[in-house]
């Protein structure tokens, strides 16, 4: 079970004078259960890579395999699909619509077909799983804050039950606390459903906490894809493609060449307050 | 006299429901009193819903008080006869750059404000090549603003504001939409406009770095101003931010840290170089 990109790309405007590649030669697996995060500037490809793989774009060269199957292939079900490979877009919150909350995240198992008493055990289910309080449920959509909306607008696409969340900037917009706490429940999700997530974010720090593996794009193709401590460990090639390390990572490489005696491979403000406690020692370690 | 002054300002409005009838009344912003001198850089915190960016329309007319006065460079916003100058005085820049851009061609584009102004044409296109060199942008003044980057499309807004020649420009989540460098650029423009044309900076954002630049931070709650002091003095708040929803840099959290497990380090570290320089003066190096 994976979705696996074999050679994808993709033109715009194909056949035109305005022809660009937006994706180039991408080949990718994700495996079931991953947390990861998809980093890159802005028009390095990502918004472009996530929409193909629930088969919103369709690549100009190369397959997509989802389960096994092309999913491009005729009579490949993409309604199916669209419901395992749930999509999130930036500011999800402008696609609430209905008079209620409850009934917002009906919509998308309503159109599965399924039975009133399944779209509603769907719906409450997906909202309890982020966080979003009971005493709200028939509030309108609109008056509620920007988190409690963003967290309906994920309720929504969870309630189709996907086996792949993507999420594009999940947290743009958002302050501090609301960002930590739409993270923070993605990443309980996946540990209680075991649910493939992808994160988009230009946000080093956030993605440095939360994910197993980072996928660098550049230009249409993959720059890196590896775990963060390995990918942040080439900074200075993420510098020159308009990305960085988390502040912490930069710290560690300044004591370091000052000759204090610590990992540079640090990530997280937890492993840079462990890994400098234990170099300074003695008194305070 | 300060170039903004706010004294016990109020703003409420009404709250409908679906079929516009009202519901009550909300106090967005609660007797504030603001000074701001020419050629500070003031910085806004606060979380979402806490009344930062009704303050801010209050400065450039988009919105009146209902309780107290806003003086900007001496007028009152709230008489309509000044509120072309004041708009000029005082410019905004918005989350969105897309949202902000009309032009076809860049420097179209920055020429749009002194244009309706009434500027001739010769000073307009002085205006135009003056403020795209101060944002960087220059080279850029044939190109089509859609090809831009997100960073570079904000930088493109900045300039068109400049353009008018304000006293003080006030830029609401400039780069809550973009990638590591596009904010790195923004905010590097927004310096040496302060630094060298000594423009007044009311910079709102919710990237807690962004702030560590600015002479005052203002942090607001509730449609109140909570809490205000330097960079520093801010930021050796930690738990107190952390009550307010808010965030430290994390060079500054990990510095909290490392305090809290007993290493003497001083309160309000900001930047990487600080926290570098401490450490090493407490080890054996």
């Amino acid at each position: 079970m994976a979705i696996i990109l074999d050679h994808v790309s993709h033109i715009y405007e194909k056949d035109t004078q305005m022809a660009a590649f937006a994706l180039k030669d991408v080949c990718l697996t994700i495996p079931d259960g991953q947390f990861i995060g998809l980093i890159g500037h802005t028009g390095s490809g990502k918004s472009t890579l996530v929409q193909h793989l629930n088969g919103l774009l369709a690549p100009t060269g190369g397959h997509i395999y989802f389960n096994g199957r092309d999913i491009h292939d005729d009579g490949f079900d993409k309604k199916e699909l669209r419901s395992k490979v749930g999509l999130v877009f930036q500011y999800p919150e402008h696609q609430l619509f209905e008079v209620d909350v409850f009934t917002d995240v009906c919509f998308g198992p309503k159109n599965l077909g399924l039975s009133q008493k399944e779209i509603q055990l769907r719906a409450f289910d997906a909202l309890r799983q982020v966080g979003f309080p009971e005493e709200y449920f028939y509030q309108s959509p609109f008056d509620l804050s920007g988190g409690q909306k963003r967290r309906v607008a994920i309720a929504g696409v969870l309630a189709m039950k996907p086996e792949v969340l993507v999420l594009d900037e999940p947290t743009a917009g958002l302050d501090p606390k609301g960002r930590d706490e739409i993270l923070d429940r993605i990443a309980a999700l996946k540990a209680e459903t075991g649910i493939t997530v992808v994160l988009v974010s230009h946000s080093m720090e956030d993605i440095a906490r939360y994910v197993d593996r980072i996928i660098v794009m550049n230009r249409g193709s993959v720059l890196f894809d590896d775990v963060p401590k390995e990918v942040f460990g080439h900074y200075r090639e993420l510098e020159a493609v308009g990305l960085a390390a988390p502040q912490v990572t930069y710290i560690m490489q300044a004591l370091r060449e000052k000759g204090m005696s610590v990992r540079t491979d640090v990530t997280t403000l937890e492993e840079a307050e462990r890994e400098i406690m234990r170099s300074l020692g003695g008194e305070w370690g | 006299m300060g170039i903004i002054q706010a004294s016990k300002l109020v703003f409420e409005y009404i709250r409908r429901d679906e079929e516009g009838n009202a519901e009550g009344v909300t106090r967005a912003v609660d007797h504030v009193d603001l000074d701001v001198r020419q050629g500070e850089f003031v910085a806004i915190l606060g979380h979402n819903g806490s009344g930062k960016s009704t303050l801010a329309k209050h400065i450039n007319a988009i919105l009146y008080p209902t309780e107290g006065t806003v003086l900007v460079d001496g007028k009152d916003t709230k008489d309509e006869a000044y509120v072309w100058e004041i708009r000029q005085k005082a410019g905004m820049v918005f989350q969105n750059p897309d949202n902000q851009i009309i032009g076809q061609v860049v420097e179209e584009d920055v020429g749009f404000g002194p244009e309706n102004m009434g500027v001739p044409t010769k000073e307009i296109w002085e205006r135009v090549e003056e403020s795209l060199r101060a944002v960087g942008m220059y080279e850029f003044r044939k190109h089509s603003p859609n090809k831009l980057s997100g960073g570079q499309k904000q930088r493109v807004s900045i300039a068109g504001v400049i353009a008018m020649h304000p006293k003080c420009i006030i830029l609401d989540e400039p780069t809550a939409m973009l990638d590591p460098n596009g904010r790195k650029e923004v905010i590097r423009a927004v310096r040496a406009l302060n630094q060298v044309e000594n423009v007044t900076i009311l910079l709102i954002t919710h990237y807690m770095e962004e702030v560590i630049y600015a002479d005052r931070v203002l942090v607001m709650d509730q449609g109140r101003v909570e809490m205000q002091g330097t960079p520093r003095e801010v930021f050796s708040r930690v738990e107190r931010l952390k009550q307010l929803r808010l965030d430290v840099p994390q060079v500054t959290m990990l510095a909290h840290e490392l305090k809290k497990k007993g290493v003497p380090l001083p309160d309000g570290i900001l930047t990487t170089q600080e926290l570098t320089e401490a450490i090493l003066r407490i080890s054996d190096i």
